[in-house]
C-alpha cells in the first residue's frame, strides 16, 4: 500500500507556510462570482410573500391579482387554506416576474385572509411560557445534596444568552433553471455534492439530472446545508415559467426571521467547592429555545464534565419564531458561557485567580495536559500577571479594566471525501473535488496539499471545486472539511504520482519505488543528480493522462486527520462604568488544531471566529415584541454587528507542537468560535466587580448590573 | 418599492413648483440614505422624487453676519471638513463625526439629518409612527429600551433621530423654509414638533415646503456635542447632549431622549456664574434630567443622558 502519511514537519515545503488565499484577489476586487451573480438570459426574479403573523391559520388566499399582472411569469402558493403558520416570515406564496420590482408589486396583489392565533415569542420567563415548556428528565450523578452540604463555598447565579441569527452577508437563495430534462442549480450552499439529492427528493426528480455549481459562498455558519423550501419553490417557479432561470434570494428581514438562528440558553447554576478551589458539585436548571421545535441542550457542565456530583435539568421552550439551524459549534458557545461564568463567579467568591481555579480542576476535563500548556501561553500573551486583579480590587477611575478566560473543546475529524488528481502529458495538474470553500480557504489548502505531494509550485496546479459533476465530498459542517479534503487529495495525488513514477522509472534506469518528486523534478532517492524534470517525466505519458482518485473514509482516517481539540481564550476589556460601554482591548485565542496546513489561514479563521464571538458578546440579539409576535430588529441597523473599530486587537496563537502535529489535520471552523462570549463576559465581571448576568453586554445591562451605582 | 417619477431641477423655484400638497404626491430627495430605505420598506410611497442636489444655492456654506449659512444639501462630510464650521462650531463637527459611516457622511446631507424619520423599530417595522394598536401605543408595554425618557407622555414615544438638532437648538439657529407661497424662517427650537396623531410629522415642514438653509448666528463662545453610542461602527446614539457656552448661562440641549431635541434650561441657569468643573457639571446634569420619566426598559438612558450633559459641558469648557 502506498505511503500516504504526511511528510515530517521539518521536511514540508508548502504545507505549514503562510500562503495567502489563492482566490483573495478575486474576492477583494469583486470578480468572484456568487450565486446571485448568475445573470442568465431571460432571468426572472422571484419575490416572496411571507407571513405577517407569528401564529395564524391561513383561511383563504387569492393569487389572481398577482397572476394577472403584466410581466409575471409564475405564481405559486406555498401555504394552503387550513395551514397553521408558526412564525412571522414563514413562506406563504412566491412570484417570479421579469423584474424584481414587478415581482414585489405582484406579491402585494396577493390577498390572504388570516385567522390570527395566540402566540408565544419569549422564553426567558420560564414560568410565563406555560405549556410551551418541555422538561427533560433530571440527571443526577453522585450525591449532589451531600456535596453541597459539605462544601466550603457555594456560588449561585443566573446567566442568559439570547437567540442570535446567522446573519450571513450573502442571504440564502439560488438561481434555478428547469427547462425539462435537467435542472441547473446555482445555490449558496455548504453542501455542493449533497444538494442535488436533497432537491431531487423534494421534487421527485432524478438527482443525477440536477447540475449544481457554486464558486463562492458568502457565509453559511451551519445554516446552508439543505435545498430548503426556497430552493424547491425556485425550481417550481422556473418550471412553471417554461424553464426560464429564476433568481430567488431572501430579503434581509426574512433572512433574519427564517433562515436560521442559534438557540438561546438560560440557566440557574449552583457550584460547590473546597477552600482550595476543588470543585465538588454542580447543579443547573437550564432552558432554551430554537423556535417552534424547542431548542438545543447545552452540554453542562462544559469541559469540566467529570465534576463528581451533579444534578441537571434542562427544558426546551417552543416559541413562535423561525427554526434553529446549526451555528458554529452547536450548543458549545452557550455551554461555555454558562459554565465559565459560573466558575469565574466561584473563583471570585473564593478570592482566587480564575486561571488557578481552572488549573486546580483541570483533571476534571478530558484534556488536562493541553489546557495546562494553553493556559500558560494565553496568560503570557494577554499579560495576565500584569493586568489581572481580584474582582474586589478594581482599577482606578470611571473606566475599569478587566481580564477573563474561557475554555473550549470540539471534535472535528474528516468527512467522507473523494478527490481526483490528473497529470497531463504537458505537465499540467488538475485536481477535481466536489467540495466548497466557505471562505475558509479550502481551495488554497487543496492547492497546497497537492503541491507538497507532487513537489510542484502552487501555480502548477489547477483546483476545481464547487460542482456536483466532480468526485463527491462531504458537506462543510462540524469542522470536518479540511480533514476530509486534505486526506482525499493527498491520497489521490500520491496515487497519481505513483503512476508517473511507473512511467519515469525506465528512463532513469530504476524502479518506481526508488523515485521521489522534489522541486519540479522526478529524481532517484539518494541520488538527486539522476533526475527528469517534471515536464520531461510527464511528456513520457505520450497521449495519455494519469487520473487517480483518493478517498477519505471518515471512520478510517489512517493518521491523516483526527478529532478532538482544546482551546483557551482570554479577553481584556475596558468598561466605562458611567456609560456601561464595554470596549475590547485585546483578545487572545490559543487553539490546538493538530497539523496546521497554513498558519495564515488558520489564524484568519480564528480572527473571524473571534469577531463573530465579539459580536455575540457585545451586540447581537434577536429582539421579539411580545404583543405582536414580530421580530423588531430584522435589519442590520438594530441587529447590531461589530465594526472594525469595535474589535480591538486579536492575537491568534495556533498551538503548533510536534505532539499536536502528529495527530494529523483537524478542522478549525468551529473551535475558536466557542469561548469568546464567555471570556468577554468574565472580563467584564472582573473589570466592574459584578456579574452582568445576560449577554450581549449592552450599556443597559451593564448599568443595570452596576445597580444605578452612578445614578 | 412603488414606482415613482424622478425630477432633477436646477433651481429652487422649479423644485418648489414640483411639490404637492401631500407626502404621497412628491418628496424631496437629497442624500437618500433614509428616504430610499423608507420607500423600500413600503413606509412611504411618493409618486415623484425631486432631487435637490443640483440646486447650487443649497450646497454652499457661507459666512453670514458673523455666523454661517449652511445649505440644506451640504453633505455631512463637507460640513465636518469645512474650515469655518470647524473654527466656529465644534458642536456641529462633533455631531457630524458621530455618524461613523463614511458612506453616510459622503451621501447624507444636513437637511436630511434634520428631516429623517424616527428610528423607532415599531415605526420601521410597519406599526406606524405612533405604533398604535387598538387605540393605544405598543411602546409602553413593549420593547422600549431605545425610546424616550422625556416628553414621553404619549402618544409619541420615539426619539428624534437628528444628530444636529440639539446643537442647532443650542446655537439658536433658524431654518429657512421655502414654498410656492413664500419664505419663512423657523427657529430651530420650533422646527421640531411632537406629533399628536398618526398623520402628523416630526417637523413643521409641510409637503410643499423645502428646507433650504440653516442660519447660525455668530457663535458667542464655545460649544460641544457628546454622544453615547454603543458601537464605534455606525450606530444611533443612546443619548447625546449639545452645549453652547455663553457669557451668561450655558445652553444645554439633549438629544435622542425625547421626540424633539430637549432643552434643559434649569441646568443652564444653575451653571450661570459658576465655574465649570466635574462637580458643577455633574450637578447640572442631574438637574437636566430631573423631569425624566423612563419607560419600563429605558431607565439606563437617564444615566446616559446625564453623562452626555456632563461630558459635553466639560468638553466645551476644555475648548474654551
Amino acid at each position: 500500500m502506498p505511503d500516504y502519511s504526511w511528510p515530517a514537519m521539518e521536511k514540508r515545503k508548502v504545507m505549514g507556510t503562510r500562503v495567502a488565499r489563492v482566490d483573495g484577489g478575486q474576492k477583494a476586487s469583486g470578480r468572484a462570482k456568487y450565486a446571485s451573480d448568475w445573470h442568465r438570459k431571460d432571468l426572472l426574479f422571484a419575490a416572496l410573500l411571507s407571513s405577517p403573523h407569528a401564529h395564524a391559520r391561513l383561511v383563504s388566499m387569492d393569487l389572481s391579482g398577482a397572476k394577472n399582472m403584466k410581466g409575471v411569469a409564475a405564481v405559486r402558493a406555498i401555504a394552503k387554506p387550513g395551514d397553521e403558520i408558526q412564525w412571522q416570515g414563514a413562506e406563504i406564496a412566491a412570484v417570479a416576474a421579469e423584474t424584481e420590482e414587478i415581482a414585489r408589486d405582484a406579491v402585494r396583489q396577493i390577498k390572504v385572509e388570516w385567522e390570527v392565533l395566540p402566540h408565544v415569542v419569549s422564553e426567558k420567563d420560564l414560568a410565563a411560557a406555560g405549556t410551551r415548556v418541555k422538561a427533560a428528565g433530571e440527571q443526577v450523578t453522585g450525591d449532589p445534596d451531600q456535596a453541597f452540604k459539605d462544601a466550603d463555598a457555594t456560588v449561585e447565579g443566573f446567566y442568559g444568552i439570547p437567540v442570535i441569527t446567522h446573519c450571513c452577508l450573502e442571504p440564502h437563495g439560488q438561481v434555478v433553471e428547469w427547462p425539462g430534462e435537467s435542472i441547473n442549480y446555482w445555490p449558496s450552499t455548504q453542501n455542493v455534492s449533497g444538494l442535488a439529492t436533497d432537491l431531487g427528493t423534494a421534487l421527485k426528480f432524478p438527482p443525477d439530472k440536477i447540475k449544481v455549481h457554486q464558486d463562492h459562498v458568502g457565509g453559511g455558519f451551519g445554516s446552508k446545508f439543505a435545498a430548503d423550501r426556497w430552493g424547491v419553490d425556485c425550481a417550481n417557479l422556473s418550471k412553471e415559467a417554461g424553464g426560464k432561470p429564476v433568481h430567488y434570494f431572501l430579503e434581509r428581514n426574512v433572512e433574519l426571521m427564517i433562515a436560521g438562528n442559534r438557540p438561546s440558553a438560560f440557566a440557574k447554576i449552583k457550584v460547590a467547592a473546597k477552600k482550595d478551589g476543588t470543585i465538588t458539585a454542580w447543579q443547573s436548571e437550564s432552558w432554551s429555545t430554537g423556535g417552534i421545535g424547542g431548542g438545543g441542550s447545552p452540554p453542562l457542565p462544559y469541559v469540566f464534565e467529570n465534576i463528581p456530583n451533579q444534578r441537571k435539568k434542562h427544558s426546551a421552550v417552543s416559541i413562535n419564531t423561525g427554526g434553529v439551524r446549526a451555528w458554529r459549534a452547536p450548543n458549545h458557545p452557550q455551554a461555555s458561557f454558562l459554565t465559565c461564568s459560573a466558575l469565574e463567579d466561584l473563583a471570585a467568591k473564593l478570592n482566587m485567580d480564575p486561571t488557578d481555579l481552572f488549573l486546580k480542576n483541570v483533571d476534571l476535563t478530558a484534556r488536562a495536559e493541553t489546557y495546562k500548556v494553553q493556559i500558560a501561553k494565553a496568560k503570557e500573551l494577554i499579560e495576565w500577571q500584569k493586568h489581572w486583579h481580584p474582582r474586589s480590587q478594581l482599577t482606578a477611575g470611571p473606566v475599569k479594566r478587566g481580564l477573563g478566560m474561557s475554555i473550549m473543546t470540539w471534535g472535528g475529524g474528516g468527512h467522507t471525501s473523494e478527490c481526483r488528481t490528473s497529470i497531463f502529458p504537458d505537465g499540467s495538474v488538475v485536481v477535481d473535488i466536489g467540495t466548497q470553500d466557505l471562505g475558509t480557504g479550502t481551495r488554497t489548502i487543496l492547492n497546497m496539499v497537492v503541491a507538497e505531494t507532487l513537489g510542484l509550485p502552487l501555480s502548477a496546479i489547477k483546483v476545481n471545486i464547487g460542482d456536483n459533476a466532480l468526485p463527491k465530498s462531504g458537506p462543510s459542517g462540524g469542522s470536518t472539511t479540511v480533514g476530509g479534503v486534505t486526506s482525499s487529495s493527498r491520497k489521490a495525488s500520491v496515487n497519481a504520482l505513483a503512476k508517473l513514477f511507473d512511467v519515469a522509472a525506465p528512463a532513469l534506469g530504476t524502479t518506481a519505488d526508488q523515485l521521489e518528486a522534489v522541486d519540479q523534478h522526478i529524481q532517484v532517492k539518494g541520488n538527486p543528480a539522476k533526475n527528469l524534470t517534471w515536464q520531461a517525466a510527464c511528456s513520457k505519458l505520450g497521449v495519455n493522462r494519469i487520473s487517480e482518485t483518493g478517498f477519505n473514509d471518515q471512520r478510517k482516517p489512517e493518521g491523516l486527520n483526527s478529532s478532538g481539540v482544546g482551546g483557551i481564550q482570554m479577553a481584556d476589556v475596558s468598561v466605562d462604568t458611567e456609560t456601561g460601554k464595554v470596549r475590547m482591548n485585546r483578545f487572545v485565542a490559543v487553539q490546538d488544531v493538530g497539523l496546521v496546513v497554513n498558519p495564515k489561514l488558520a489564524e484568519s479563521q480564528v480572527h473571524g471566529a473571534c469577531i463573530m464571538g465579539i459580536c455575540a458578546a457585545l451586540f447581537e440579539e434577536r429582539v421579539m415584541d411580545k404583543q405582536t409576535g414580530h421580530v423588531l430588529n430584522p435589519d442590520m441597523e438594530f441587529y447590531k454587528l461589530a465594526g472594525i473599530g469595535d474589535i480591538g486587537e486579536i492575537i491568534a496563537h495556533m498551538d503548533i507542537r510536534p505532539e499536536n502535529d502528529k495527530r494529523g489535520v483537524i478542522g478549525l471552523g468551529e473551535p475558536p468560535a466557542v469561548g469568546v462570549v464567555a471570556a468577554i463576559a468574565n472580563a467584564t465581571a472582573n473589570a466592574i466587580g459584578v456579574r452582568v448576568p445576560e449577554v450581549p453586554l449592552t450599556p443597559r445591562r451593564v448599568l443595570e448590573a452596576l445597580g444605578g451605582r452612578n445614578a | 418599492m412603488q414606482r415613482f417619477a424622478y425630477a432633477n431641477p436646477a433651481t429652487l423655484k422649479e423644485a418648489s413648483g414640483l411639490l404637492g400638497n401631500s407626502w404621497d404626491d412628491a418628496q424631496i430627495l437629497a442624500g437618500g440614505t433614509d428616504l430610499l430605505s423608507l420607500m423600500k420598506e413600503g413606509l412611504t410611497a411618493p409618486k415623484l422624487l425631486v432631487n435637490i442636489k443640483n440646486i447650487k444655492e443649497l450646497t454652499a456654506i457661507a459666512p453670514e453676519k458673523g455666523g454661517l449659512r449652511i445649505g440644506a444639501a451640504v453633505t455631512l462630510d463637507e460640513l465636518a471638513e469645512n474650515a469655518l464650521v470647524r473654527r466656529q462650531f465644534p458642536a456641529l463637527v462633533q455631531a457630524a463625526l458621530g455618524i461613523t459611516s463614511p458612506q453616510i457622511r459622503n451621501m447624507g446631507t444636513m437637511g436630511g439629518d434634520l428631516c429623517q424619520r424616527p428610528r423607532c423599530w415599531y415605526f420601521r417595522q410597519g406599526h406606524g409612527l405612533l405604533a398604535m394598536r387598538d387605540g393605544k401605543s405598543l411602546i409602553p408595554a413593549g420593547e422600549n429600551q431605545y425610546h424616550a425618557i422625556l416628553g414621553n407622555s404619549g402618544p409619541a414615544y420615539f426619539v428624534s433621530a437628528s444628530s444636529f438638532g440639539p446643537a442647532l437648538v443650542a446655537l439658536d439657529a433658524s431654518m429657512r423654509v421655502v414654498s410656492p407661497s413664500g419664505t419663512r424662517d423657523v427657529p430651530a427650537a420650533q422646527f421640531f414638533v411632537t406629533p399628536k396623531d398618526e398623520a402628523s410629522r416630526e417637523t413643521v415642514l409641510q409637503p410643499n415646503e423645502i428646507l433650504t438653509a440653516i442660519h447660525i448666528p455668530a457663535a458667542a463662545a464655545h460649544s460641544a456635542t457628546y454622544e453615547i453610542r454603543q458601537r464605534e461602527a455606525i450606530d444611533w446614539p443612546l443619548a447625546a447632549a449639545s452645549v453652547v457656552l455663553k457669557s451668561g448661562a450655558p445652553v444645554i440641549v439633549l438629544g435622542h431622549v425625547a421626540p424633539i431635541p430637549w432643552p434643559a434650561p434649569e441646568a443652564g441657569k444653575f451653571l450661570a456664574g459658576k465655574p465649570l468643573n466635574e462637580e458643577t457639571a455633574t450637578e447640572a446634569a442631574k438637574l437636566a434630567l430631573q423631569g425624566a420619566a423612563p419607560l419600563s426598559q429605558n431607565g439606563y438612558k437617564v444615566q446616559l443622558a446625564r453623562v452626555s450633559v456632563k461630558r459635553a459641558l466639560l468638553a466645551a469648557a476644555k475648548g474654551a
